[in-house]
């Protein structure tokens, strides 16, 4: 067991985990924070996506020794800087409005990703957001609905 | 009457998807119960063989450990699904690789790995067989005898129970015959299988989990613990996907857990991760589909025999009706003066194959809107012309004799599809610039139909119930066993509710589905939620406010605030209310299972898709560049949510076409990863235009017909067709990858590349032939 010092959603914790212990396991066991989900456990669905000093990393391959002193942001903590009243994130309910998450298991894993697809593009074209997306697989929509909620995400923070 | 809001037609916020996109839904594995271990299941390592010995290596402590064997089953050693074949777990002999044997549990899900690869399993083997030609042959019977063995059903559908006759085929103007394959296709769900169960000697086995017909699981329970139905208890936890993939095999998942719970005395949860859930769990059927089709030289068909096999892998579980509505579907939405399908599943030592959207539908409908583009090329006919000479229509009749009422309009859906996907000029444009480009580009079509609900008297076994209650603070709350998975059954059931009660869409609320709370409203399958239960619903709903009325608690007028409180003091008077409305077939709905004719289905949806594609000849790569997806869906109840229906179905049916292939060796699913099995990501999918044609149904809730399945018929044909109009070379199997085009591109000419021409190729047109 080892002492690992994170930062999660802004707050600090620390945790005593075996140091290969993947990321996911920690969040999910130690600090139940079950939004990130395993979906192939290899990397390849991106439904464990969390933000990792603002990367979008695949938790399942995080051992958690390597998040030592990193800031890592789940879906839970999407919505946490947001004013009083509002209870969803931008991204979050263009999600919901535009129809982009049916089963719902890889919507936090997408949401994470679209928001770290804003950060690098404001106004990302239709290209950019496939390819940005193209690691979060997602067997419900057929991917055109989710395409629609990150357009009407870019186009709030742009009004902003 | 009070103007109604128009809340069936419009999309509300789907209603459990806040705590969706919160990442605060909890799936099966998010949850954890006091006191609650983890499960492992032993499999086999064979394909087939006599187990001969099972020891347990000593350096694992045992003693921490459940340990079950079929032994400790209190009733029958059997998941029942349609027939009793399936065992729950092996006892002297397995029949597939990954069948399971033993079952752990643990406190520690961590030490469960090396747990079960410690358990030492000898076996004599058996010689197996995996293709439906080996299964034929019957030189090693796997399954049932005599007439039986090796098939687990067969079908003989013949329009008006008559034979082809002979002078068709003598005189007939050409004979067109064709076989087409189609390969095994993962559900792959995102959210793998997964359940938590409990077990308590006084009130019996509680399962909760990711399935998709909580009614199914009771049943198995029942048969493996030897319980009545109201001690075994199922709910269904939010679930990531299914597809078909969660259909029947939570029956097997949930017993294995609840077999160790009742021994470990702990809750158990068993969630199977990605490699064993593709390895051990059901898949979509391959399929072979040989046509032999006499048509007219001014291309109208005469008379048709087609010959579809399934494969169902080890033990039978849905085949049977996965069988039999790859049959219905077969002759597709055309007129066949005569039509003859045989029909048979067979067994090989794969691990079963189950449900998945389409349900045999897919497999047959492929086959033949390949071959009606090969009947064109053969009559010398532009493939939108050969079908229109042969569309059903309204008046018609279908090849089980089904008198189609409903208005259908093929010609009218093709016309339009041809005219939005701008399909005459790109095929001039493909092929004027074809020639001189390294990327060949084609356009083609498929056009089909699927029918909706339980086949024949299926509906009518069923004999589903709804129920409506109300919440002490007077709202009304749907009580149904129909899940949600994604594809909407909570939003648009509550629309219907809301509609028919003339309610705010959030004034519904709609109950978990816990089979201790709700009534069997039957499993959510076959595009009939919508439809079969959506109806319901509204004859509940319809009850429930004749209730309030009729008691004088409410006025015809009234405004969801009258409502509420008309609610509360009808419950302040006589306590609760539910009401309820349970199945009635249409009375001019009649199926005969003995002839195989009949009404198959109460409406079909019916449709053109349009793909275009692009053939790199330096890689051989095939991609679809554009797909337009034209339907005829009865009411459309929620715009967004059946537009997503359709994507992800288009998604689904171009992985089937192009990319996705389980290989197999000696009965062992070698690719069972996500890196290595390929699902379309975000960069492999087109454009899909999406269009409804609406023309509301008298079966369904507000003239609704089922959408779910419809989807994933279409596009691999239209794909395979577009991919020979850019390549002038007829692929017959699918899925299609970048060698079987390499293969093909660079076979030499002469060594077996057929001509359609009718000059030099004579009157049979064969791929037997080749």
């Amino acid at each position: 067991m080892t002492a690992i010092h994170v930062t999660i959603n802004n707050q600090q914790r620390t945790v005593e985990a075996p140091p290969m212990k993947r990321l996911l396991d920690v969040l999910r066991e130690d600090l139940h924070l079950t939004g990130a989900k395993e979906g192939c456990g290899e990397g390849e669905c991106g439904s464990c996506s969390v933000l990792m000093n603002g990367e979008l990393v695949n938790s399942c391959l995080v051992p958690i020794l390597q998040a030592e002193g990193a800031q890592i942001t789940t879906i839970e903590g999407v919505n946490s800087q947001l004013v009083e009243g509002e209870k969803l994130h931008p991204i979050q309910r263009c999600f919901l409005e535009e129809g982009g998450a049916q089963c719902g298991i890889c919507t936090p894993g997408m949401i994470l990703a679209t928001y770290h697809l804003l950060e690098k593009y404001t106004q990302p074209t239709l290209l950019q957001i496939q390819e940005g997306l193209s690691g979060n697989l997602c067997r419900c929509t057929g991917y055109s609905r989710i395409f629609n909620a990150v357009q009407a995400a870019a186009l709030v923070r742009g009004n902003r | 009457m009070s103007s109604r809001p128009q809340i069936v037609g419009s999309s509300p916020i789907r209603k459990e998807g806040t705590a969706k996109v919160l990442g605060r839904a909890q799936y099966v594995d998010d949850i954890t119960l006091p006191d609650m271990w983890f499960g492992a299941t032993v499999r086999s390592t064979i394909p087939r063989g006599r187990i001969t010995s099972i020891s347990f290596d000593p350096a694992i402590p045992w003693h921490e450990f459940t340990i079950v064997s079929a032994a400790d089953i209190p009733g029958e050693n059997c998941i029942v699904h349609l027939t009793k074949d399936h065992p729950c777990l092996a006892v002297t002999h397995v029949n597939h690789a990954e069948e399971p044997i033993l079952l752990l549990a643990h406190p520690n899900r961590a030490v469960l790995p090396a747990a079960v690869a410690a358990v030492r399993i000898t076996y004599e083997e058996l010689p197996a067989i995996y293709t439906i030609e080996d299964s034929e042959k019957k030189e090693q019977v796997i399954w049932g005898e005599g007439e039986q063995a090796n098939t687990f059903k067969t079908y003989l559908m013949q329009k008006n129970q008559q034979p082809i006759p002979d002078e068709i085929w003598q005189t007939a103007d050409y004979i067109v015959e064709g076989e087409y394959r189609t390969g095994a296709q993962e559900q792959l769900y995102i959210e793998n299988n997964g359940v938590i169960a409990e077990y308590d000697a006084e009130t019996g086995v509680t399962v909760r989990g990711s399935m998709q017909c909580p009614f199914y699981v009771v049943h198995a329970l029942e048969l493996v613990f030897n319980l009545p139905a109201e001690k075994c208890r199922v709910i269904q936890t939010e679930t990531g996907g299914a597809f078909g993939g969660k259909e029947d095999f939570p029956s097997v998942i949930g017993s294995h857990a609840a077999l160790l719970a009742m021994k470990s005395g702990h809750p158990v949860k068993l969630c199977y991760d990605r490699a064993e859930d593709m390895a051990a769990t059901t898949k979509r059927h391959p399929s072979r589909t040989r046509h032999r089709t006499a048509v007219s030289k001014e291309g109208k068909l005469l008379a048709g025999e087609i010959d579809f096999t399934i494969d169902g892998g080890a033990y039978a579980t849905l085949s049977p009706v996965v069988l039999s509505r790859g049959t219905i579907h077969a002759p597709g939405p055309y007129h066949w003066p005569y039509v003859t399908v045989r029909a048979k599943a067979m067994a090989t030592n794969i691990p079963p194959h189950g449900a998945f959207r389409g349900f045999g539908a897919p497999q047959s409908i492929f086959a033949l809107e390949r071959h009606m583009d090969k009947i064109a090329k053969v009559v010398g006919l532009p493939p939108e012309e050969l079908r229109r000479r042969n569309f059903l229509g309204t008046g018609d009749h279908t090849a089980t004799g089904q008198l189609l009422k409903d208005p259908v309009d093929m010609q009218h859906l093709l016309t339009r599809a041809l005219e939005e996907s701008d399909y005459h000029a790109k095929r001039n444009q493909f092929d004027r610039e074809n020639p001189t480009s390294t990327i060949k580009r084609g356009i083609g079509f498929a056009t089909f139909f699927h029918g909706a609900g339980f086949t024949g008297s299926g509906e009518r076994r069923l004999n589903s119930l709804v129920e409506i209650e109300l919440t002490p603070e007077g709202q009304p709350r749907l009580l149904v066993s129909s899940t949600e998975f994604g594809q909407g059954t909570n939003t648009i059931l509550c629309q219907i509710a809301a509609q028919t009660l003339r309610l705010p869409y959030d004034h519904i609320l709609i109950a978990q589905p816990d089979t201790g709370h709700v009534p069997n409203s039957g499993p959510t399958v076959a595009s009939r939620t919508a439809m079969v239960v959506g109806k319901l619903v509204e004859r509940a709903a319809q009850s429930l406010c004749a209730t309030l009325v009729s008691r004088g608690h409410l006025n015809h007028n009234y405004s969801p605030k009258e409502f509420r409180r008309a609610a509360v003091n009808y419950l302040a008077e006589f306590g609760t209310l539910k009401a309820e409305a349970r199945y009635q077939s249409p009375g001019d709905i009649f199926w005969d299972d003995e002839t195989y004719s009949g009404e198959a289905y109460p409406a079909y949806a019916w449709a053109v898709y349009v793909a275009e594609v692009a053939v790199d000849t330096t890689t051989y790569s095939a991609s679809v560049t554009n797909f337009y997806a034209l339907q005829e869906v009865g009411k459309v109840l929620h715009p967004i949510l059946a537009a997503g229906q359709i994507e992800g179905g288009v998604a689904q049916g171009i992985g089937y076409a192009l990319y996705e292939k389980c290989l197999w060796r000696n009965g062992h699913l070698t690719n069972n990863q996500m890196t290595n099995y390929i699902m379309p990501t975000s960069a492999d999918v087109p454009s899909i235009h999406v269009t409804f044609e609406e023309i509301p149904s008298p079966h369904g809730a507000f003239g609704a017909k089922g959408i779910g399945e419809l989807p994933m018929d279409g596009p691999a044909p239209a794909i395979l067709n577009a991919i020979e109009h850019a390549t002038n070379i007829a692929f017959t199997e699918i899925p299609l990858l970048p060698e079987d085009i390499f293969e093909r591109m660079t076979k030499v000419p002469d060594s077996g590349t057929e001509s359609l021409d009718p000059a030099i190729a004579g009157p049979v047109f064969s791929e037997a032939t080749v």
